[in-house]
Order: C-alpha cells, then structure tokens, then sequence
C-alpha cells in the first residue's frame, strides 16, 4: 500500500474530513464573535458560555418536556439570543463608549457565572444528549466510516456561514449594518434606529452560539466546560482570520480545523497548540490577521 | 553508686518521656484533614465535594473528636495543576497545620504532593490518583495508596480481556504520568496473557474531540481498543467510539481501564453497557456497602465512587491509628497504620505494606443493559472477584526503596 508521507492516504483523508467537521464548529462560532465584533467593538467573552448555554437548552428541552432534537435546533437559538437581548439591553449597551477591555472584562464575568451556575446543578461529566434516530448510523467511505449526524453538522453550518455572509455582504439590511458601524450618528439622521439594529446583531450572534451547542450536543456529552473547553480556540481562529472580518472567520475556522486534523496525524501530542503556534505566527507577518484590515 | 544514681535519673527521665507520649499530643490541639482535589474539572464528578462529604461521614462517626481534641476538616481545588497541588499542600502544612492530606486525584499532582508530604513528614491518603508510581519508585513512608491503582487495573481488565480472546491491542491513551504508567502497566499484563500491543496514541488531557485518535485505533486493526484514560476524557471517547460505529462493526472492542460509577452514570447505560471494568468498590455488594452508600446518598444525591467511599475507609482507619498511637505525629501515626488490619465496609481484611499500598479484594464488573438494570444507580454486575494478593504487586515488585 501507498504511503503520504509515511501514513496511509485512508488515515491522511480520514483525518482531513474530520478536521472539516470540527472546522465547522469553529466556523460557525468564529462567525457569531466576528460579527458581534464588528458591529458592536465588543470582544465577546460569553460565547463560550453561551454556546454551552444553547446545548443545556436543548438537553432541558429533552429531558423536561420532551421535545426532540428538531425542535431544539430552532426553540434553542431563540432561547439564547433572547438571552443576549436582555444582556445586550441591561448591560453591554452601558460601556459601548468605555474601552473595550470594559466589554471583555463584562463578559467573561458573565461566562464565569453562567459556568459555575449549571456546574453547581449538573456537575462536570456532562448529560447524555441522543443523535436524533433520522441521523442515526453512518456510510462506509471506503476510507473511513462517517456518521451521519457528522455529515450533517458539515451542511448546516456551511449553509448558516454562507447565509450569513450573504445576508451581511450582500443585502440592503447587511448595508445598513456596515454603515451603522462605520458612522452611527449619520446613519440615526437616515432614520434608521440604530440602537436597535445593535440589540439585533448581538441577539443573532448569540442566537449563532447557541445553534452550535444544539449540533455539538449529540456529539459531545452536554457539559457546564464544553464552553471553556472551546472558546480559547475559537478566540484564536478570530485573531488569525482578522478581527470583525466575516469571511476571515469562516475560512480560518475551517482551515484550522483541517490543520488540527492533520496535526493529529503526524504528532497528536502537538494537537492542543498548533492552532496558537499558528497564531504567533501570523501575528507577526500580519497583526490585524489574515482577512483583517488595520483600524 | 555515682553510676546507679545516674542510671536511676536516666531511667526516670524516660518514664517521664512515654508518659507524656501517652498523655495524647495532637499537634496544634486540633487534627486537621486537608481534601485536595479537582472541584472543578474534569475529575469533579468521581471525587470533588463528594470526597469531603465522605471525609467529614468518617469524622462524624467518631464524634467530631479525636483524644479529646476536635477534627477539623478543610477543602481546596488543585485545577490539575501539579505546582497549584504542591503550593497548596505546603502552605496547608506549614501555616494551618494541616495533619493529612486526602484524595488528590490526577498522578501528576499526587506525585509533587507526595514530594512535599514526604518531607514534611506529614500523612498522605490517595485514593483519587492511579499510577503505582506512588507505592513504587516514588514511594514515601508517610504515603497510603488506598482504593486502586494503575497495576491492579491491568491485572483486572486487562487479563480478562485477553483471555476472553482479545490478543492484539491498541492504546489510546492520556497523555501525562497516569495515562502512561497505566498504558505500561496494561501493556506489560496482555503480554503477560499471551497478547501483542500493536500500538498507542497519546491524547492531550481534557480533550474535547477523540475522532482522530479513534481512527487511528481503528485503521490500527487491533482486535482492542485500551482507554488509558480517566473521568471527562474516557465518557468523550466511548461515547464517540459509539458513534462512529467502532464497536458495533464486532470486530473491535473497547476496553475501559478506569471507568468509574460517575462515568457510566454520565454516559447513560445504553452507551456503557458491556463494558469490563475493574474497581475496588461498588455500593451495591453487600448490606454494609448499601448502608453506608444509602447515608452517602442522602446527603448527595449520587451513589458514591470507589474514590469517595475510599475517602471514608482511609481517614476513618487514620483516625484509629491516632486512637492507639495516642499522638497525631506522622511518622508514628505511619507506622501504627501499617500495623492494623483495615475492617470497614470499604474493605475486608485489608492490609498494609511497608510501601503503603493497602492490599484488598478488587473486582471486576460488567456494565448492564438497559434492560438488566432495575433502577437509577443499578449499573454493574460483578464478575469475578480478584484477590488482594494477586491485584496489587508485593513490596518487592513494587521497586520502592523503603526498609520492609
């Protein structure tokens, strides 16, 4: 048998589309702090929190009333970005014209105290959340066995980054959004309420966080640290896509992911750090990031 | 008659000595138990609060005192940080007179402990922490291993398995101090059987995403797979190892070196179920075991884990070492230990040795299915029981270097 560089190429793709299906929660979470940051200049430390936050909706939606998996995926992100309203509304909307440090410091107060709630009630080693039965099994690739859930994990935050992109990029509401960030005062004389469009990203981008902790909830056990776990990563990706860029943050997130895969191949023990080593480096040849521009 | 004079006073001045020894000393007029362990990782579940709650069983049953003087007993979070658990157990030692220390899960930090208690002479009480590392070359004669370790998980599970026909094995396993002396020790037991090791991979601790390494278990073609790893880590991999079809292809097989109570609870039974384990306590064994476990329950909501109920069965033994020794110094403390017989619903006829390993029955258990249990908690069912003798190694397996 053929070798790739000394592994053989079922592992070497096998390794590759499992770094795609973790690229793709870093993906969809990079995106939801990409645009909290763009549009709002708040470096969102609660994602975390709130993606473990939108996974225990979920499991709670399960275990206490019964509804399913497909249900949740919608019920959910709703939950979690009316969550980010109220916080966006009694909190955050306070320090937009403090530094930003005020934010960051804010919000991971927060994410240490919706942590530590849900770890005083549910301990640490997690709930058990089902694979929904219609996504149960998977298809022998030849090279690897993919499960089904994780096939469809890949579709959807593709179809949710993409839809984002779009509806920022491209449409007359996403033009009002870009605008407001450049110059606020000029887009309120328009006639546009613009505190309200702020309220609205933030509730969407944490309506983003909780969709991936209803998709990472069968795959992972539904635990208080899957949060903490995740968001230094995912704070990485951000840096090295360029903060606030949209488009930087979903291509990082999933060409990091398949980094790691491959990391894992040739020296797993590297596995926890090649995303940071990545990072250094990067910073130093570009410091606003890959997709960034210098503000 | 200068000589019998001096010989008279020399005489005097020892009864004096003993007599004070046996007055009772506890240093500090209160014995101190420091539980120091993970409150808040990934190893929360299977020792954390509910390592003190069992603490504080064996002090309570002993009427809170002890010579007169009363117990007190205190917590900390060592975040799996071996220099946090060393920092910790010396300002615990030096400034707040902190008698024994307890728990202490993750070897990495158990080992620096074990460094400072050895110095300051002070008692240790593991039962969180697995590598025989500890009653080994790292021994100490303050030290006490209590509910299992790396050596007596192999015996168990791995030699069971490999006489069940599991010849070719593959190792994923954590990588720091407990994963690969419990990957060395696995390793040296299936070759022992007549089994190969075909490889390993090492997994960074608290990894959240096992996909890769597990792929690489199954392009590996070992008929097992070995879980060299413990708590948040082995629920990730079985539960991915389900998911992505490893086990129920028939040709593959998951071996969980160190499944604990909590872990299956977390996992749910239709993911665990059939999984060998080997474990040194389960609550529902025997009247005693489900009293206590019963009391544990009422003040936790959880049935109690081998590291728990060993919390208790350490310290209340410790306990009636300072009642005989009638002092709460170390070293004499140590030794009065190793002298007695351990009795509790913990363990039946335990002993120790010089090493401070304390030898008991393990037991090797099966995880039911869904349909076997009767009811929350009902998880396991005992296969085989393993002798004390043959689970841990003899002093001079042991490779520790203290007089025996």
């Amino acid at each position: 048998m053929s070798t790739i560089f000394g592994i053989p190429p079922q592992a070497l793709f096998g390794q590759l589309l499992l770094g795609l299906i973790n690229g793709s929660f870093y993906a969809l979470l990079s995106l939801g702090l990409a645009v909290i940051f763009g549009m709002l200049n708040v470096i969102n430390f609660a994602h975390g929190a709130l993606y473990m936050l939108g996974a225990f909706v979920a499991w709670l939606l399960l275990t206490m009333a019964g509804i399913g998996y497909w249900w949740a995926l919608l019920l959910a992100p709703l939950v979690v970005g009316a969550f980010g309203v109220i916080l966006e509304k009694t909190l955050l909307s306070r320090l937009y014209k403090l530094d930003h440090l005020y934010g960051l410091l804010l919000t991971f107060g927060l994410a240490l105290i919706v942590e530590g709630v849900f770890r005083h009630f549910y301990g640490v080693s997690g709930q058990p959340y089902p694979i929904p039965d219609l996504l149960r099994g998977g298809q022998n690739l030849g090279f690897m066995f993919l499960p089904n859930y994780r096939g469809w994990v890949v579709v959807a935050s593709l179809v949710v980054c993409l839809a984002t992109w779009y509806a920022i990029e491209r449409t007359k509401l996403g033009a009002y959004l870009r605008a407001a960030t450049e110059n606020p005062v000029l887009v309120q004389a328009f006639g546009i309420n613009v505190p309200l469009m702020i309220t609205a990203t933030y509730g969407f981008g944490v309506a983003l966080a909780g969709l991936a902790g209803v998709l990472a909830a069968p795959i992972y056990q539904v635990s208080p640290l899957m949060g903490s776990n995740l968001i230094i990563v995912v704070f990485a990706v951000v840096v090295i896509g360029g903060m606030g860029s949209i488009l930087g943050a979903v291509l990082t997130g999933y060409g990091l992911g398949l980094l790691e895969g491959l990391t894992k191949v040739f020296y797993p023990e590297a596995s926890n750090i090649v995303v940071f080593v990545i990072m250094a480096v990067v910073l130093l040849i570009k410091p606003a990031g890959l997709f960034g521009r210098e503000r | 008659m200068i000589a019998r004079l001096l010989a008279g006073a020399a005489l005097a001045a020892l009864a004096v000595g003993s007599a004070q020894a046996q007055q009772g000393k506890i240093s500090g007029d209160v014995v101190k138990i420091g539980v120091l362990n993970d409150r808040s990782g990934l190893y929360a579940d299977l020792g954390g609060e509910g390592s003190v709650v069992a603490v504080r069983m064996a002090v309570e049953e002993v009427g809170g005192k002890i010579l007169g003087k009363p117990i007190e007993v205190i917590a900390a979070d060592h975040q799996n940080k071996p220099d946090i658990g060393s920092n910790l157990s010396r300002e615990w030692i030096d400034r707040d007179g902190v008698d024994v220390i307890v728990d202490v899960p993750n070897s990495g930090v158990a080992l620096a402990v074990q460094e400072v208690t050895r110095e300051k002479k002070k008692l240790f009480l593991m039962q969180g922490p697995a590598t025989s590392r500890l009653t080994g070359d790292a021994c100490s004669p303050t030290g006490f291993h209590w509910a299992y370790d790396t050596r007596a998980l192999a015996v168990g599970t791995g030699q069971a398995i490999v006489k069940e026909g599991g010849k070719s094995w593959f190792f994923l396993t954590a990588d720091y101090a407990f994963g690969h002396q419990l990957e060395t020790d696995t390793a040296a037991q299936v070759k022992k059987a007549g089994g190969t090791v075909v490889g390993a991979v090492r997994a960074p601790l608290n990894t959240a995403d096992f996909s890769s390494f597990l792929l690489q278990a199954q392009s590996s073609g070992a008929q097992v797979i070995g879980l060299a790893n413990a708590g948040g880590d082995t629920i990730t991999s079985i539960k991915q190892a389900s998911e992505f079809g490893l086990t129920q292809s028939g040709q593959q097989k998951l071996a969980g070196l160190l499944i604990f109570l909590s872990d299956v609870h977390a996992l749910g039974l239709q993911v665990a179920q059939d999984l060998v384990l080997t474990t040194g306590f389960y609550w529902d064994m025997d009247d005693e075991k489900r009293a206590w476990s019963e009391k544990y329950k009422a003040k936790t909501g959880k049935m109690p884990t081998m590291v728990q109920a060993g919390s208790y069965s350490s310290v209340k033994h410790y306990l009636k070492a300072i009642e005989a020794a009638g002092t709460d110094d170390g070293p004499t403390v140590a030794a009065k230990m190793k002298e007695m017989p351990v009795n509790d619903m913990f363990a039946k006829n335990g002993k120790i040795l010089p090493n401070g390993r304390m030898v008991h029955d393990m037991y090797l258990a099966r995880v039911k299915k869904p349909s076997e249990s009767k009811g929350p908690w009902d998880y396991y069912e005992i296969i085989r029981t393993i002798p004390g003798d043959e689970a841990f190694a003899t002093m001079a397996e042991s490779g520790c270097k203290l007089p025996g």
